[in-house]
């Protein structure tokens, strides 16, 4: 298992490893002249987070390089290479994660990458006819383990995984990653209502509250706030942190559980640490280029990074 | 004939005394859902869920991805309008074990249009993956649960309750794709559904009389459909065909019927009974079959149709029917 944790830096090491998503991300997207660019400047330090520091995962169980589309699961087909298994094996004494808004796929494969769990060369893949690799990634994606596209969903599938590991009695946490647009939706409610019923402390949620979405700024398409009263109200226990913070990132996951589910609501910057998005701003939810000049922009943008 | 009251409570406890993988949920209706028995039999095993149907849904998606094979229990309208998106993501592309049981099927509630499922087979059997099943007494509803758990994915039951008839004998369980022949004709191939086999019978009892012959078909696996003694029937009956459904004529039984005829190129007429695209509201399940035209003096005046004659059958005529127990006719004679 590739693990960072035992050095005296694991700060340092988590940054890297975000700003290493990041420059990948924009890298791909600048190839590919548009991808979903704004999701890795938020949650970069999220996913480097949760990856190098905070989830008990075993060694992957999947190629490094993905392998094709084996066709959709039915009674003839099931999937023999799910996309949880790039997450490593299941086992009562691990954790599993689980991201909720798959539009984030691109930023998890770069995750991966970054950290040792799917080979760079696999990214050329991506959204590729046949490929395992898409866009909006389903559970034969690399490190999805629901078919969780759909907002809403994946609270309430997660919590049925939760319970029953609470169940069977395992100790391994469930880490739900989603992003704040899903708290429109009224799924997502009834799922927090059942993981507070049913008292699913074995639950970590962390949110990406870049306050965006496809239409632009949440408080104008539809306002969610305030995130934290509202979901403390239906029982859940809620730290809120700056997202790009990997100390407060990392604090709550050590506080012990306390037959609530935990939800840190990380208030992110969409454009972080790639400057030159700031003026797209608030439309960032698919960055397409609009001319050569802002793809020049962000071609130098990213030569200057690496070179520096 | 013999009536029983709340088969599925009494049934469902035995049945899964021994089956610790098998858990119940329920949205709000443990009582009119029947399973208040295994609540207090098995609490353990019994979530409620409350009246929260696409988190009820997803839910059991992640339970069944962990080995357990969750059984949700609610009004059918409630699964299959509230929840199709949740059904479709969170249970059926992965085909996941989970057991939707819907009540209230058409005019059984009369709980008015928003309590009753009129579309819900027509939905379920778009659903890629998702295997239909319906019930029509007492011995279907028993044997349901041997057929829906041996289905390697999910399964949409369409459920009755309360005071039912046992038209079968309880020895002949419910097979999978497998048509109950009740009886054996050369005239009219006649195909129900639900608690419409047992008003057909009403009919048929009469109309054998009469001397039309009628081969009767219960139907109870929507989906699959391919039983090749449905095929056979309608490739040898002389007059056409009719099918008998408590559900809009769109997308249930008939259209089930209708594609089997067409792929099979088999030129007859076809009569479907059911109900003619629309809504129904709140009133008493005899009330409503007659008024919508799903009892068997409906079936009677279809019948005249297809045999172009007049058969002088009276209300009273039907009323006088007794009806007993079946011993389905297994092996389909010669015709």
């Amino acid at each position: 298992m590739f693990k960072l944790t035992e050095t005296a830096h694991w700060q340092e090491e988590v940054q890297d490893v975000a700003q290493r998503i990041r420059m990948r991300v924009l890298e791909h997207t600048l190839d590919q002249n548009g991808g979903y660019l704004s999701q890795a400047c938020s949650s970069a330090e999220m996913l480097a987070t949760l990856y190098t520091h905070l989830m008990r995962l075993g060694p992957s169980q999947a190629p490094a390089l993905p392998p094709p589309f084996s066709g959709v699961p039915s009674q003839h087909h099931a999937l023999k290479i799910s996309g949880a298994s790039y997450n490593g094996p299941k086992a009562p004494d691990l954790d599993r994660f689980i991201v909720s808004p798959t539009h984030y796929s691109l930023a998890v494969y770069a995750a991966l990458i970054e950290i040792g769990r799917m080979a760079p060369e696999g990214l050329a893949q991506f959204n590729q006819d046949g490929s395992t690799v898409e866009m909006i990634g389903g559970e034969h994606s690399p490190g999805i383990e629901l078919t969780s596209g759909s907002f809403g969903q994946a609270p309430s599938q997660a919590a049925g995984i939760a319970l029953a590991r609470k169940l069977r009695g395992d100790s391994g946490r469930v880490w739900l990653f989603m992003s704040d647009g899903e708290f429109q939706e009224g799924q997502t409610w009834e799922g927090f209502q059942a993981m507070s019923f049913y008292k699913l402390d074995n639950m970590w949620i962390y949110v990406d509250v870049n306050g965006q979405q496809v239409d632009g700024l949440m408080s104008k398409v539809m306002n969610i706030e305030p995130l934290d009263k509202r979901l403390e109200a239906f029982g859940a226990r809620v730290c809120v942190v700056d997202g790009h913070d990997v100390e407060a990132l990392a604090a709550p996951a050590s506080i012990p559980p306390d037959g609530r589910p935990t939800v840190i609501l990380a208030y992110t910057n969409p454009s972080q640490g790639i400057e030159p998005l700031e003026a797209r701003k608030p439309y960032l939810h698919y960055v397409r280029f609009k001319n050569d000049e802002e793809r020049r922009v962000l071609q130098e943008f990213l030569e200057q990074k690496r070179g520096g | 004939m013999e009536t029983v009251a709340r088969v599925h409570a009494r049934n469902l406890v035995n049945w899964a005394k021994d089956k610790p993988e098998v858990i119940v949920l329920s949205g709000d209706l443990t009582s009119s859902t029947e399973i208040d028995l295994f609540r207090d039999t098995y609490p353990d095993r019994f979530f409620s869920m409350g009246m929260a149907e696409q988190n009820m849904i997803s839910f059991a998606g992640g339970l069944a991805r962990e080995g357990y094979t969750p059984f949700i229990h609610t009004f059918a309208v409630f699964i299959y309008r509230r929840a199709l998106d949740q059904i479709a993501m969170s249970v059926a592309y992965p085909n996941l074990r989970v057991r939707l049981f819907g009540f209230l099927p058409g005019v059984t509630t009369p709980g008015g249009a928003t309590h009753q499922a009129i579309d819900d087979i027509a939905v379920m059997r778009t659903v890629p993956n998702m295997t239909v099943l319906e019930t029509g007494d007492a011995t279907d509803v028993e044997s349901v649960l041997d057929v829906a758990q041996a289905v390697n994915g999910p399964v949409y039951v369409r459920m009755v309750r309360g005071e039912l008839p046992r038209l079968f004998d309880a020895a002949e369980p419910m097979q999978l794709n497998r048509a109950r022949v009740l009886s054996t004709g050369t005239d009219i191939a006649l195909l129900s559904s639900g608690i419409c086999t047992e008003e057909a019978l009403r009919a048929t009892t009469v109309l054998q009389k009469r001397g039309v012959s009628i081969q009767h078909l219960h139907i109870t696996t929507h989906k699959p459909f391919s039983d090749p003694t449905v095929l056979e029937t309608l490739q040898t009956v002389r007059s056409g065909i009719i099918t008998m459904e408590n559900h809009t004529i769109l997308g249930g039984l008939g259209t089930e019927v209708a594609e089997m005829m067409a792929e099979a190129g088999i030129g007859k007429r076809l009569i479907r009974i059911g109900l003619n695209d629309t809504y129904i509201h709140g009133a008493s399940k005899q009330y409503l079959m007659r008024e919508y035209g799903l009892d068997a003096a409906a079936l009677v005046r279809q019948v005249e149709s297809l045999m172009n004659t007049s058969l002088d059958i009276s209300e009273d005529d039907l009323a006088e029917v007794r009806l007993a127990t079946m011993h389905s006719v297994f092996r389909l004679e010669a015709l």
